[in-house]
């Protein structure tokens, strides 16, 4: 980027008069004020090396040369919400991107998008949460970006993050490694993110609170891979829910999914958030679950390390692999004995009228 | 729970075999046939038990011609929609809401309150909210009417599409489809008319009707009931939903229906001009309604190219034998509206029912 910015005459009129407690769009023109809310609100939420030297790119020395790389943006409505807030859904959504791909995190970048007029004190509420979430789940942010957009181009911030993670030994995980007999294990309860999200938007209140399940996973999965080192395959159920993440696991291994209902752990908050909207519990996101695909006579010692930790309390075996009839299929056997199809969702849902 | 179950299905089987013949059972609910998909209740019942889906689903039952008033309003720029979500999606004879959605005028409300509070905050523009549904979601239109002529609130209206479960109902068994053998009957619906109101059909066209809950387990044992019943010959009311229908119903519900609007002939997709089966506003709230305040008329439409929605809503044709089902006509892009409600017979079946 080159140093000098054109500042519009309605904008300096906007800058001189506007509230100092909110973003204007100079702060992410490259300048003075660019530099004044990196090095006076950013920066020192995040105190590493490889970040104070504010360079261009971050300098790393990693134990392994073999790492895991992965990014993602975040773009939620609403920006708090009970259970977690956008700046702790970037992080641990990245975080668990790697964990679930074997690898131990290490490092991320954080960059912000922020709408003109967007107010300090939410920025800072939001990196505070980066913060601490990076340093509950011992990652460091050491590089980042800031931009700033005019008014009405965005919805107050979106983040987007990138992380490294350094891939454990002896995990080889692969949809290709999945075998008929093996278990379908999953961490704990569905639907806690994506309910939330929706009620709070909608504003239904429930008796029983709703919140989300926003947690970052490495921890309890690095332990995982230790206990249990043969693992076929993992994934984070996040967008589409477990019902996407299930059609994936069949599309990509060409197995056949059999799971049973009853063995589903679903809040009941949850269960009625969903039925009072119509949405269907499978297909609502979770932001701190995983589903593991493990050798039968590995499920039992991988339910166990899972239970140990507070994230896999209510883990479960949902169901099997199974030989595939005609074109791979997830199947759910449900709690009345009756058989049905699980789809890949189509994308968004809507509310039901009655 | 398991035992109640196998012993609905005994009942079941033990009919089909006296009768001889397939047994033909209609729900006239969304959200039982969503609940008989989800649960996979079609896989444990016997082959001589045939469910019908009926017009159930508001989104469904809606004309082509108001879905097409609706549009012509959505591009007016003095107006504001105002609709429940299940409706953006519906195709009209030209787009649906949703293509129209980047001018801003088309808004998702989750009650027709929060459609009022759109005309309160937007001073400059008509909100126009789109009232659906059936005697569920009526009294909640009726509540907004009345109090937005209590404040005097000019700029708000209603384009209204309600509907009557019975007359439907009566309409199908009164020529259109006389393959039914009985009724499950909508349990929320149920709520607000009263079991009793039932009755009617029981009498007049000596069918078994059921009042039935959602969970699984009591639409298996209305399933049970009706195929007792036909067995043994008879034609009754019954409920099993006792804990949250009464015979009579939700009489304040049915007061303040009864208050704002009338019974008029109205149009249905798939089942035509129905009797006293819609409600408009009365004269005395005449000002809050969409088709006189803008010179509108409740006319049929005519149903997009090749779509069989119509047959599918009466319970003539399954999903699967529309020639676009699950081919031109998807989630993704739909033709009719059965595809796109999550209440839609055509949806339920894509989405719970399709072998890839």
């Amino acid at each position: 980027m080159c140093g000098m910015v054109q500042i519009r005459p309605e904008e300096m009129t906007r800058a001189m008069t506007a509230n100092p407690e909110r973003i204007l769009l100079a702060h992410g023109g490259g300048g003075r004020l660019t530099s004044q809310l990196i090095r006076e609100r950013i920066v020192p939420k995040f105190k590493n090396e490889a970040l104070s030297e504010l360079a261009d790119s971050a300098h790393l020395t990693l134990a392994s040369s073999d790492i895991c790389f992965t990014t993602d943006s975040y773009v939620v409505k609403p920006l708090f919400f009970r259970g977690g807030d956008i700046g702790k859904l970037s992080v641990c959504g990245t975080v668990n991107d790697l964990a679930v791909a074997g690898s131990r995190p290490v490092a991320l970048s954080l960059s912000l998008i922020i709408e003109e007029g967007f107010e300090f004190d939410l920025l800072e509420r939001i990196l505070q949460s980066v913060s601490d979430t990076a340093q509950r789940n011992h990652v460091s942010i050491v590089t980042g970006d800031t931009k700033t957009v005019e008014h009405g181009s965005a919805d107050g911030i979106f983040i987007n993050t990138a992380g490294i993670g350094i891939r454990l030994p002896n995990v080889h995980l692969g949809l290709d490694k999945v075998e008929v007999g093996d278990k379908i294990v999953l961490s704990g309860t569905i639907g806690d993110h994506g309910m939330t999200i929706v009620s709070q938007r909608e504003g239904i209140g429930f008796e029983s609170p709703l919140e989300s399940d926003c947690a970052g996973l490495a921890e309890l999965t690095c332990s995982l891979f230790e206990s249990v080192p043969g693992i076929r395959f993992m994934r984070d159920p996040t967008r589409g829910g477990l019902a996407a993440t299930l059609n994936e696991i069949v599309d990509g291994s060409g197995r056949s999914a059999q799971i049973d209902e009853r063995a589903i752990p679903i809040r009941p908050a949850v269960q009625a958030a969903a039925d009072m909207l119509g949405f269907d519990v499978l297909n609502a996101a979770n932001e701190g679950k995983f589903v593991a695909v493990v050798p039968p006579e590995m499920a039992n010692e991988c339910l166990r390390v899972c239970r140990e930790h507070p994230l896999g309390r209510d883990a479960a075996v949902i169901g099997e692999i199974v030989t595939t009839r005609d074109v791979p299929l997830v199947e759910l056997r449900t709690k009345i004995g009756g058989r049905r199809v699980v789809q890949m969702p189509y994308g968004r849902e809507l509310p039901r009228i009655c | 729970m398991l035992d109640r179950i196998a012993n609905a299905q005994h009942a079941i089987d033990d009919a089909c075999r006296t009768i001889g013949r397939q047994i033909t059972i209609m729900e006239v609910c969304g959200t039982h046939t969503v609940s008989i998909f989800r649960s996979g209740i079609r896989s444990v019942l016997p082959d001589g038990l045939k469910l019908l889906s009926g017009p159930g689903c508001p989104v469904c039952v809606t004309d082509q011609g108001y879905i097409d008033t609706v549009m012509e309003l959505a591009d007016r720029d003095d107006c504001v929609i105002a609709t429940y979500g299940d409706m953006i999606r519906v195709p009209g004879s030209d787009g649906s809401l949703e293509s129209r959605a980047s001018k801003g005028n088309v808004r998702v409300v989750l009650s027709s309150e929060d459609a009022l509070q759109l005309a309160r905050e937007n001073a400059d523009k008509t909100v126009v909210f789109v009232a659906v549904g059936f005697e569920t979601t009526t009294p909640a239109t009726a509540v907004v009417v009345k109090e937005a002529a209590a404040e005097s609130i000019g700029n708000f209206c209603i384009l209204s599409g309600h509907k009557l479960v019975i007359p439907a109902m009566r309409a199908l068994l009164g020529g259109m489809n006389d393959r039914i053998d009985g009724f499950l009957c909508p349990g929320h619906v149920s709520v607000i008319i009263g079991s009793g109101a039932f009755a009617e059909i029981v009498n007049d066209y000596h069918r078994p009707c059921v009042v039935a809950g959602f969970e699984p387990l009591q639409i298996i044992e209305g399933l049970a009931e009706i195929c007792r019943q036909l067995a043994a010959g008879k034609a009754e009311l019954k409920s099993v939903y006792k804990a949250v229908v009464t015979e009579k119903g939700n009489t304040a519900a049915q007061q303040i229906i009864a208050e704002c609007f009338d019974p008029v002939d109205g149009y249905w997709r798939g089942l035509g001009k129905i009797t006293r089966s819609t409600l408009a506003l009365k004269e005395r709230y005449a000002r809050f309604d969409a088709f006189r305040r803008f010179g509108l008329e409740d006319k049929p439409g005519r149903d997009n190219s090749g779509c069989r929605c119509g047959e599918v809503l009466c319970g003539l044709i399954d999903p699967i034998q529309c020639p676009l089902f699950g081919k031109r006509c998807t989630p993704e892009k739909p033709i009719g509206p059965c595809m796109v409600s999550s209440e839609g017979t055509c949806a339920a079946w894509f989405k719970y029912g399709r072998r890839r």
